[in-house]
């Protein structure tokens, strides 16, 4: 397989948002504009690209019985290494995704991509799946985001599109599962044939 | 792909890991304590020059005060001649989608100077509007009077469609003005 | 604090699911028959209970006094991943007919963040109940709190497979077959949900 191809492969035929349909709960939680999708999906990114590398390293030397322990603690360091730095220098970002950046770990992507194909290839082969898997959940994030920030306040990206409070449902719990749905039936409709 | 398993190279590989994992951790830790106490520092400073009046410096190094079984951080602000111009206190109360956590300025005498959200986690484009309304939070400057939202009975006009949000905010001003007049009427200061 | 509200506050007000979004996975995954979403949410309930009074006890006398509080993430879902791998063996050794109904849901567990997200919010600065911070919670109140939230969970998985065993039987658009569906039916029961949040 091409090394784009790799890459390219996260994004639409194994987008991990609407195709794998993994790692739900900060694509529902953090999506309430598009810029916190953005930064959501870059933080998972910066975690999966590592923890792949790291793993498809190890993983020859790792004993079998104990390969699941070893990569979550691998998993488990990266994200507290992106907790410092996050609280160093983008306090604010942060904030915002307050929870959902520790819940990074059981995110099942990284694991999943851990177990389904770093722990099978060589670093730069699993270096550039973290980027295309991490890219695919990036851009989905975005558009979701980007969905419930026009529908629900009006704006994108913190631009006012239009004046007023828009339909504020979107922005709420509902209008997230909501708009993932339609998402998802519109993803597989015309794109994914 | 694996080496096979027993017990060994298991624990070898286990405790080589979690030495390599600690070790990466404390490095980093090390390198990003000071940035995160800077970076702590100065929302602090900023938080804590908009809610206190303009000629004054706030001392920043907290004092609790304890009231009702609560602990508040309070912080004194002195004027030039070293007189008590007002408290800044932190307070937290339980808002729509979780804790408010809100940073007031109160004058000795009990007046509100100003007020801020430090943390909150409500609905973007309803409750959320709390730290950024000013037509809100201004009504604060200067406040003294019934402490609840309107529909209470009270003087503050709340946040529309967000009331939840509103008295909690309002809940936290209070807590912050009473803890504040506990000072006064024990003469602490 | 009173225990009345944090029961009613975790079950309806801020259910886990619906409201604050943690373990979807496996609520997408297993809740489409009500056998196996009752199997799964008796093991979340058990699972996130005992959880959160270990990783409580494990903050409050190992990584607060020795200031490593940076270190919960990793410590908490070692712990966690050990419990459930524990919890696993003695089930199997002392009721092999409750193993025997929780038994495959366990090992799924470790990745649902729903264990991990209800241990860090016990803990965390950033959250409260009424008006005292989550980290002044008691060891009772923790407890209490992390039952009501997995019957929560409990209550809102079979109430949606419930759903979702009808949902199976009518003629649903092609694309919107499966998940899609499912997931604006969410949106709906998160609808019912927030006619909740006056309550408290």
């Amino acid at each position: 397989m091409s090394k784009l191809s790799l890459i390219a492969r996260g994004l639409v035929r194994e987008n991990p948002t609407f195709v794998l349909v993994l790692g739900m709960c900060p694509t529902l939680a953090t999506t309430t504009s598009a810029m916190n999708g953005l930064e959501m999906g870059l933080a998972t990114m910066f975690v999966l690209i590592l923890s792949n590398m790291v793993i498809s390293l190890v993983s020859p030397v790792v004993p079998d019985k104990v390969h699941i322990p070893v990569y979550i603690v691998i998993i488990a360091t990266f994200v507290t290494v992106l907790q410092l730095l996050m609280q160093a220098y983008v306090p604010d970002v942060y904030r915002t995704l307050g929870l959902f950046i520790p819940l990074i770990v059981v995110n099942c992507i990284v694991l999943g991509r851990a177990e389904a194909f770093a722990s099978r290839n060589g670093v730069l082969d699993s270096a550039l799946d973290g980027i295309g898997i991490g890219a695919g959940f990036t851009l989905s994030l975005t558009v979701i985001g980007l969905v419930r920030e026009i529908l629900g306040s009006g704006a994108a990206f913190g631009f006012k599109l239009f004046p007023g409070d828009g339909i504020l449902a979107f922005v709420m719990a509902p209008g997230a599962f909501l708009v993932l749905g339609y998402l998802m039936a519109i993803f597989r409709k015309f794109i994914k044939k | 792909m694996a080496a096979v398993s027993n017990l060994r190279n298991m624990v070898l590989c286990l405790f080589g890991v979690c030495l390599v994992c600690s070790a990466i951790l404390g490095a980093t830790y090390v390198v990003t304590e000071e940035p995160i106490a800077q970076a702590s520092a100065r929302a602090l400073s900023d938080a804590l020059g908009e809610v206190l009046p303009q000629d004054c410096t706030p001392c920043t190094t907290a004092e609790p005060i304890v009231l009702d079984g609560t602990s508040y951080e309070c912080y004194t602000a002195r004027d030039a001649g070293g007189n008590v111009a007002a408290y800044a206190v932190k307070t937290v109360s339980g808002g729509f989608g979780g804790p408010i956590e809100l940073l007031v300025g109160v004058y000795p005498d009990g007046r509100v100077c100003g007020t801020k959200v430090l943390s909150h986690s409500e609905t973007p484009g309803l409750g959320a509007k709390c730290a950024t309304d000013e037509g809100f939070i201004n009504q604060f400057k200067g406040f003294e009077g019934r402490f609840a939202v309107r529909k209470d009975g009270g003087d503050i006009d709340a946040i529309t469609a967000s009331t939840i949000t509103s008295k909690a905010y309002v809940k936290g001003v209070e807590a912050a003005v009473k803890a504040v007049k506990s000072l006064g009427g024990q003469g602490n200061e | 604090m009173e225990y009345f509200l944090i029961i009613v506050s975790a079950i309806f007000v801020n259910n886990i699911l619906l409201a604050q979004f943690l373990g979807i996975c496996p609520f997408l995954g297993v809740s489409s028959r009500l056998s196996t979403a009752t199997g799964m949410s008796g093991a979340v309930c058990f699972v996130i209970t005992l959880a959160t009074v270990v990783t409580y006890l494990l903050n409050r006398y190992v990584l607060m006094p020795f200031g490593l509080e940076f270190l919960q993430t990793i410590a908490f879902i070692l712990v966690i991943a050990a419990l459930v791998q524990m919890v696993e063996i003695v089930l199997k050794k002392v009721s092999p007919s409750l193993y025997k109904a929780l038994g495959i849901f366990l090992p799924l567990i470790t990745t649902n963040c729903a264990v991990l997200g209800v241990a860090i919010t016990v803990v965390s600065k950033e959250f409260s109940f009424g008006d005292a911070p989550a980290h002044l919670m008691g060891l009772a109140e923790s407890t209490v709190y992390a039952f009501a939230t997995s019957v929560g969970y409990g209550l809102a998985m079979i109430l949606f497979a419930g759903i979702r065993e009808h949902l199976e039987l009518n003629n649903v658009p092609k694309a919107f077959r499966g998940l899609p569906i499912a997931l604006i039916t969410v949106s709906i029961m998160a609808m019912a949900f927030l006619g909740f949040s006056g309550i408290v």
